[in-house]
């Protein structure tokens, strides 16, 4: 009995229509034997119904929890990419952490470029909740780096402690951290540390790699708020990102120490640019020069990054599609940030707020981090100008709150423009 | 499975020079094996479930060890991987395993009638005694492997042997995912509950993917006789009671182990054994027996003694904190076990626990009653 209705499944398998036995349930009596034989490159293996392998997501609060239906998981789980990523390695992360009440993650990464096409039933739905509605089927994202679009962008001193710009970029061809080997990895390491040595003047620099970094080094670059440590959050780790830690991972500055690439973190590549101070303008200014140029010196070799029109650029984690751009300031706002209205001001700015150690950090003293909340559907120079001009304002509400004067919540600002 | 480079396709893009991981800063007995010529052989081959070299050294990549304690660095997928990758795992398990060789023959006895002694361990000294050991149930894959669905049906098979047993052995599976706080609460005073595994060497290996999902622990009405589901391996059994009676333990041990056996073959499922390896099991350090026999006991002088890691390694022994692997020692509270797994058969080594124990507490009177304890030092065993 059981090698017939093994017949049965394997063949209703490589046909792709999986009969399901409800939602949630999970049955226990489907036992084949073990196929024995061994074909090179062959992937046999005991095989389960898309019902007996569907994640228990019951208490789990992320967007691929909220999109990943048992259809949806039978749709997709026999197909890979063509590097031979998976559906339950997409989701891992999504299901090991099943998040938080207050903040809701996104619960899945991509693990190359195809993913995004080949797992397109749950990627564009998780995309279109975390993107506020971007629905990538219909809609187009506009890419800009014309810095000189950019109208003010030099905050008030007294208020702006710093300013930074930061983006990734993904080498094409290559597999995302989470999937990709370790030869893959240090080509990516190769290709962009390359590219970078042809960086010059103000932009010229010098490449740090974690394995070979001497404790000096080390120290500086901690100081210097550069460094990247291992990844402790359990939502990379699961995702796989931090295998063969430090092998092909490091950081590069410019000597002026404003302008630093790290290469494979979380994605191949993340570029920051960054200065002490209000001159948000001129920092947006040396980020696009420095992507140009580093986009123009790989291409040089051959080599062209991650992108396309539905998606722009593209990256591990679906929430930093589109632009991938976090602009943001340090800001003390010892006023406005105990006004009860600064949630719903910063809200409607499409701004957010941070703690200045970063994502998942609390505020110190009274000073925040404030950025974009957008990432896709506008483009960078649309974005930056949102924080420039939303930043302002909250200046000039704390100025108003020094002066006895009263504040409004500003009318929210559109999407999509 | 659970690694985006487990495709071998992919990676045979590349040379062996280019994926090859670099070990230089490392101190496991993987790193002392593999060398670039082994990982070229090995590297496009794969066991029939899809595990492949790349998937068994992980977490010793990912963790370069420590200059004190030498780790194994790495793990099996399924039964296949110890046939499949033999020349990497061969090494590792003769130097791990005291000179095992690959032609040796291990010997399997839970007989406990062959055990010695052991039922009077001074119970002043000897607070608690305890045997665990592993099973892994043939044709399914191993926990850094495992689907959702092979580990659920783990569960299952699970679930229903352990609910066959009765007398004494009877008792009651409480699910990770369904406990209560309650229920959770009474199983860590218990000394029973296992957490989500946080040691970078099991999350490297892949182990705690899709926690709690099909995770659980079982333990009989009189919490002597305990069974954990899909932690490190499919099945650890565990028999415990507070006071010296090892041979009441080891004989509960026996047993159990014995009759859960009986009840999956019933079922038509057998454990992975095979007269070389005996049980087969995920870390290569658990081969063999897989068994971890050992006592809370007080040694307060003993354990500053000069001389007490000495007694300690002839007698085969080791010592732990009484948290387990990885702490430190309490109040003078040692957790003392057999150092082998592999070559030695169960009551073999529970009688080294039995034997042994009773020298340390015979020394640690001598000493309380400031003797000397030379006379009483062993003999290598």
């Amino acid at each position: 009995m059981a090698s017939s209705f093994a017949r049965i499944l394997s063949s209703k398998r490589k046909v792709g229509i999986l009969s399901l036995v409800g939602a949630g349930s999970l049955t226990v009596g489907f036992f084949l034997n073990r196929e024995q034989h061994v074909n090179a490159g062959a992937h046999v293996r005991r095989i389960y119904p898309a019902s007996a392998e569907y994640p228990d997501l019951r208490k789990h609060n992320n967007c691929m929890a909220s999109h990943l239906t048992p259809a949806v998981y039978a749709k997709l789980c026999d197909k890979t990419t063509p590097n031979g990523y998976t559906l339950d390695l997409a989701i891992q992360t999504g299901v090991d952490n099943p998040g938080h009440p207050f903040i809701k993650t996104v619960g899945m990464v991509a693990g190359d470029e195809e993913s995004y096409e080949v797992f397109a039933d749950i990627f564009n739905p998780v995309i279109k909740e975390r993107h506020n509605g971007y629905d990538p089927c219909n809609m187009k994202h506009p890419t800009d780096l014309d810095s000189s679009k950019i109208r003010g962008g030099q905050f008030d001193e007294k208020y702006v402690l710093s300013s930074r710009v930061r983006t990734g970029r993904s080498i094409r061809g290559l597999s995302l951290p989470p999937a990709c080997t370790r030869a893959e990895r240090r080509e990516v390491e190769r290709v962009v540390i390359d590219a970078l040595a042809g960086l010059k003047g103000d932009l010229a620099g010098k490449y740090y790699s974690l394995t070979l970094m001497t404790e000096q080094e080390q120290q500086q670059l901690i100081d210097d708020h550069f460094l990247f440590d291992k990844p402790v959050s359990p939502l990379l780790t699961c995702a796989g990102m931090a295998r063969d830690w430090p092998d092909a991972r490091g950081i590069w500055h410019n000597n002026e120490k404003t302008f630093l690439v790290w290469v494979n973190e979380e994605d191949h590549t993340r570029v920051i640019s960054m200065e002490k101070g209000g001159n948000m303008k001129r920092v947006f200014e040396r980020f696009c020069k420095g992507l140009q140029e580093v986009e123009r010196l790989i291409q040089e070799k051959g080599w062209e990054f991650m992108w396309n029109e539905r998606l722009g650029y593209i990256l591990t984690c679906p929430s930093n599609l589109g632009t991938g751009l976090r602009a943001g300031v340090h800001v003390t706002l010892p006023r406005l940030s105990k006004d009860p209205r600064f949630p719903k001001i910063l809200d409607n700015l499409r701004l957010q707020k941070r703690g200045t150690g970063g994502v998942d950090t609390a505020a110190v003293g009274n000073t925040f981090d404030i950025s974009n909340l957008d990432r896709l559907g506008q483009s960078e120079v649309q974005l930056v100008q949102t924080v420039i001009d939303g930043v302002n304002y909250l200046i000039e509400c704390e100025k108003k709150l020094e002066r006895g004067q009263d504040i409004k919540i500003p009318a929210p600002i559109s999407q999509f423009k | 499975m659970p690694f985006g480079n487990t495709h071998n396709q992919l990676k045979m893009n590349y040379t062996a020079e280019q994926e090859y991981p670099d070990l230089s800063k490392h101190n496991n007995h993987m790193a002392k094996v593999l060398t670039l010529e082994m990982y070229e052989n090995l590297r496009d081959k794969q066991t029939p479930s899809g595990f492949t070299v790349d998937d068994v050294i992980q977490t010793g990549v990912d963790n370069p060890g420590h200059p004190f304690i030498m780790t194994v660095g790495c793990v099996a997928g399924d039964e296949e991987t110890y046939e499949v990758f033999k020349d990497l795992l061969d090494p590792i398990i003769e130097d791990r395993h005291g000179g095992y060789k690959p032609t040796d023959k291990h010997k399997t006895d839970l007989n406990p009638d062959n055990l010695q002694g052991g039922d009077d361990l001074d119970p002043n000294y000897v607070l608690s005694s305890r045997v665990r050991t592993g099973r892994s149930i043939r044709g399914f894959c191993l926990p850094p492997h495992c689907s959702r669905g092979e580990r659920r049906a783990i569960e299952g098979l699970s679930v229903e042997a352990l609910g066959a047993l009765d007398g004494d052995l009877k008792g009651k599976y409480y699910a990770l995912k369904d406990m209560t706080d309650e229920e959770q609460q009474q199983l860590i005073d218990d000394h029973f509950l296992f957490d989500k595994p946080v040691s970078p060497l099991l999350l490297a290996s892949g182990m705690a993917r899709d926690w709690p999902d099909a995770r659980g622990i079982w333990h009989n009405d009189n919490k002597t006789f305990l069974v954990w589901v899909n932690e490190e391996d499919h099945l650890r059994v565990i028999s415990m009671q507070k006071g010296g009676n090892m041979k009441e333990v080891f004989t509960r041990f026996c047993t159990g182990l014995t009759k859960i056996e009986e009840l999956f073959k019933e079922k038509g499922h057998a454990f992975m054994w095979n007269e070389h390896l005996g049980y087969v099991l995920t870390c290569p350090s658990n081969l063999g027996t897989g068994l971890r026999g050992g006592v809370h006991v007080k040694l307060p002088n003993l354990s500053k003694h000069e001389k007490f890691g000495e007694v300690l390694k002839r007698l085969r022994l080791q010592k732990r904190g009484t948290g387990g692997v990885d702490t430190a020692a309490v109040g003078g509270v040692f957790d003392i076990s057999n150092a082998d797994r592999l070559g030695f058969s169960e009551v073999e080594l529970v009688q080294m626990v039995v034997d042994g124990v009773k020298l340390l507490v015979e020394m640690e009177k001598r000493l309380e009653a400031s003797q000397s304890i030379d006379d009483l030092m062993p003999e290598q065993k």
